[in-house]
């Protein structure tokens, strides 16, 4: 195997007395779709958060290709090909779902100290937003506003907008939490159209998702992880089983 | 070395009267999240209704007990009237309803009392002075306040960490969510809390009376100083707007009093003393910005 | 089409007025214009860009004192700091004065927007507040009592002294002003700044650092408020530090609020506002401000979106979010 895309190293964060995140190591290769399961609570977005550089570490080191990325904030770790969904969306509500792709495509081609050209008229930028929104099933509804959206098109604008960052790594955190049956099965089409061409990393209670999409599936438990291996590897894991599965997929 | 101790002791008396207003100022922002740029009208009611008390009456008690109740009910009729229908506001509509109750208190003091500063006496009782060490006599009334404000930050301190009430008020100061899920009645949590802010305000105006001129602007002029303590405390911590204050008390009155003198050394009298003042005026802004710059947060971040 | 008429009403409106027997509205209305260009480079950082500045009175009074200092130095025929000849040319004061508008904003507002929310309140206030106090210490430029420019700054040959001319040399500044506010918003660097403005984590997280976005328009705000400062200097032919009071401050966010956050020419509508108010209320009383205080209560207790909402909610004008 050659050197991993996202190589983590005893990675630790302490709030106060509660360990968040205990020693964890963790590689994601190239390609894959590697899922992140774990009982509620787990520290599962803790972790994400923390590889996404808006919470800093205690301890341990992140590397994405090879090169360090601990010191950087999270804008320069978008730039260096992290991007990543929320839990819970942060879109910008009074902009429409053209304009919240629109940015990420002009931020993704540079800096944006340009004071006098109207950037809604902006064949290049508008193009883009429109091809994005448009792989994302979401075309017919891009000048609506995001406030005026439903969840579920929230969710799936949430994805567009990291797919427009045109990310070497994408980390999804629970892509599928809230969305109807519908949708949910829309969205695995989508991430297993994706599969191959951008690497993820994702965090998700679905199982059935989980396991129709996963290469690798890593188990964190009390902010350690416990196993990693392939889908038929984990099933029959004991240490699994007993710490997770046992206990119900809440 | 006398002189030197003298203004330690002004700066600290200063530094109480900040510490005063600060800690309502930064409770309210902390448990409520409302920046009330009227917190200076409280300060400067108390000033007026002891000043008044003490003129038609002649007592001290009656003084006293007439600050603290005229700002303590100006202060709840504002939490009633104005401030509960902003909890769920931005800033922005915030400073400028609280802007409009400077206003319109500024303008009704200036109806009832003229535009005249009213001048208070020391009350004739604490009117004398102590030598506190060979040499340094010191007036008994700004010991008195010294002695008061540091009873209140113990008091303060005691309530916050030992006390039922207290609890809430750092949970509230952290984890407002959490407060409003313990079901506590958060609304009086919050007038205990704006009453308290509001009651130490007054407290510091009716002290203050004796020692400046009781007049209108007087609640802006030490408000905008009381955020200069608040920033550089942390917002949100009493322990800060203590130690703030205290700062910034002693900074301001130490470059106040040596400043000019070490300015003339080098230029004329007169634009010595005045660039001095100005520059003393600046001081605690420099500080600030210092501050500033080695902790965003300030020295004693509430929220960790 | 209602841009248009608002055009023609602002250059028709000096010879209306005089028309109508009324030529003391025309200072009234070049001090409309005045402060609608502060309110409106106010509304940049305030509105746009959701940086609650409670400090812009120093770059309104700064503006001013650029003027009055330069004029005092070309009067004395000597050179500011040893450096800088005086001048009475509008033509150089006000890029001057935009010039140090935007030194002081980068200045302030590098520090300042390393805080956010009720901190970033605070310390613009308090930055303006230390500036008040130094100007109020230097009495080689009048100290408390400020200065006099005994007349207005020159420009080609015009008779600047003229109320109408003046006018229309505000009226150009203005125009300028609202032309390129209008372009920076709907800008690249004004979707950012919005953008910002909603949600800060999202900007992030497509690989935008807000701090440097925020800082420009934080500049370019104060730009525009030390260009309005400059004007009144030489409107009023006297600077003070009043102009840098935080008093100020606060007018200029009441001109914003009552015109509508956020909208291109909500603080148009706000500073005419406020500015015929007060004529209107000094008139009545000199207890004006007890009359102001619950109009601006209610405004804010019980509108949305000031004026301009207003108007746009009665099917007047259009809002220009």
């Amino acid at each position: 195997m050659s050197q991993p895309l996202l190589s983590v190293r005893g990675l630790r964060k302490r709030f106060g007395g509660l360990i968040a995140t205990d020693s964890v190591d963790l590689d994601v290769v190239e390609g894959e779709i590697h899922a992140l399961i774990g009982p509620n609570g787990a520290g599962k977005t803790t972790l994400l958060t923390q590889l996404f550089g808006e919470l800093s570490h205690d301890a341990g080191e992140i590397r994405l290709e090879g090169e360090a990325i601990d010191a950087l904030a999270t804008p320069q770790r978008v730039r260096r090909g992290l991007a990543r969904t929320f839990q819970i969306n942060q879109l910008l509500p009074d902009f429409s779902m053209l304009d919240n792709v629109a940015l990420a495509v002009q931020a993704r081609q540079g800096h944006s100290f340009r004071f006098f050209a109207n950037a809604r008229r902006d064949k290049g930028l508008r193009q883009r937003a429109r091809e994005h929104l448009t792989a994302a099933g979401l075309a017919h509804r891009a000048e609506v506003r995001v406030a005026d959206l439903s969840h579920g098109e929230q969710k799936q604008l949430e994805f567009a907008i990291a797919l427009a960052c045109e990310p070497r790594l994408l980390l999804l955190d629970e892509p599928m939490a809230g969305l109807g049956h519908a949708e949910s099965e829309q969205m695995v089409a989508m991430l297993l159209g994706l599969k191959g061409r951008v690497t993820m990393l994702l965090v998700e209670h679905d199982m059935d998702a989980v396991f129709a999409l996963a290469d690798r599936i890593s188990v964190l438990v009390y902010g350690r992880i416990i196993a990693t291996g392939t889908a038929e590897e984990i099933r029959d894991n004991q240490d699994v089983r007993t710490a997770y599965l046992g206990e119900g997929d809440a | 070395m006398t002189l030197v101790l003298e203004q330690l002791l002004n700066g600290l008396q200063f530094g109480v009267m900040l510490f005063l207003l600060a800690a309502g100022l930064t409770l309210i922002f902390g448990i409520m999240g409302v920046i009330n740029l009227a917190h200076g009208s409280l300060y400067m009611v108390g000033a007026y209704a002891a000043a008044f008390a003490a003129a038609q009456t002649g007592s001290v008690i009656i003084a006293i007990f007439a600050g603290l109740a005229a700002a303590a009910l100006a202060g709840m009729a504002m939490e009633l009237f104005v401030l509960r229908r902003l909890y769920a506001r931005d800033h922005l509509d915030q400073v400028l309803a609280t802007f409009a109750l400077i206003l319109i208190f500024n303008q009704g003091v200036t109806i009832l009392f003229g535009r005249q500063p009213l001048f208070v006496s020391v009350p004739p009782a604490l009117n004398g002075s102590v030598e506190l060490l060979p040499g340094l006599i010191y007036p008994v009334y700004r010991l008195i306040i010294i002695a008061v404000g540091l009873a209140v930050a113990l008091g303060l301190y005691l309530l916050i960490n030992r006390t039922r009430i207290g609890m809430l008020v750092r949970a509230g100061a952290t984890h407002r969510e959490m407060v409003r899920a313990l079901g506590v009645d958060i609304r009086l949590l919050y007038t205990a809390v704006f009453g308290l802010g509001a009651l130490l305000a007054g407290l510091a105006g009716l002290m203050a009376g004796p020692i400046l001129a009781v007049q209108v602007g007087m609640g802006e002029q030490i408000l905008i100083m009381t955020f200069v303590v608040v920033v550089i405390g942390g917002v949100g911590s009493i322990r800060g707007a203590f130690f703030g204050a205290l700062l910034v008390g002693l900074v301001d009155t130490s470059l106040r009093a040596f400043l000019p003198g070490l300015l003339r050394q080098v230029m004329a009298g007169s634009e010595a003393d005045a660039l001095g003042a100005g520059l003393a005026s600046m001081g605690i802004y420099m500080l600030m910005a210092v501050v500033l710059l080695v902790r965003p947060k300030g020295l004693f971040p509430a929220n960790v | 089409m209602a841009l248009l008429a608002l055009a023609l009403g602002l250059v028709a409106l000096p010879f209306l007025v005089q028309a109508l027997g009324q030529p003391a509205l025309v200072p009234l209305a070049t001090r409309v214009l005045i402060y609608a260009i502060a309110a409106a480079s106010l509304n940049l950082a305030l509105g746009f860009g959701g940086m609650v500045s409670f400090g812009h009175a120093a770059f309104f009074g700064v503006g001013g004192y650029v003027v009055g200092i330069l004029y005092r130095t070309y009067v004395d025929d000597g050179l500011f700091l040893g450096l800088i000849p005086g001048t009475s040319q509008l033509l150089i004061t006000l890029p001057a004065a935009i010039l140090v508008g935007g030194l002081l904003a980068l200045l302030i507002g590098a520090l300042c927007l390393r805080t956010s929310g009720v901190q970033f309140i605070m310390i613009t206030l308090a930055f303006a507040q230390m500036l008040f106090f130094l100007f109020v210490s230097l009495k080689a430029y009048g100290g408390d009592d400020g200065m006099t420019i005994r007349r207005r700054n020159e420009l080609f040959g015009l008779n600047t002294r003229d109320d109408i001319t003046f006018y229309f040399i505000c009226l150009a500044a203005a125009v300028l002003v609202f032309l390129a506010l209008w372009r920076i918003i709907g800008s690249r660097f004004g979707m950012v700044l919005a953008g910002i403005r909603q949600n800060e984590r999202r900007m992030a997280a497509i690989g935008i650092a807000p701090y440097h976005y925020k800082l420009a328009a934080f500049v370019i705000s104060g730009m525009g408020t030390g260009l309005a400062g400059a004007l009144m200097a030489n409107y009023l032919r006297f600077v003070s530090p009043d102009m840098l009071h935080w008093t100020k401050s606060g007018e200029l966010m009441i001109m914003v609020i009552l015109g509508g956050v956020g909208t291109l020419l909500g603080p148009l509508f706000g500073a005419a506002a406020l500015v015929i108010l007060e004529t209107v209320l000094t008139s009545w009383t000199e207890h004006w401000q007890l009359i102001l205080g619950p109009i601006l209560l209610l405004v804010v207790l019980f509108t949305q979106g000031g004026l301009n909402g207003l108007f746009s909610r009665l099917g007047i004008g259009r809002s220009e979010r």
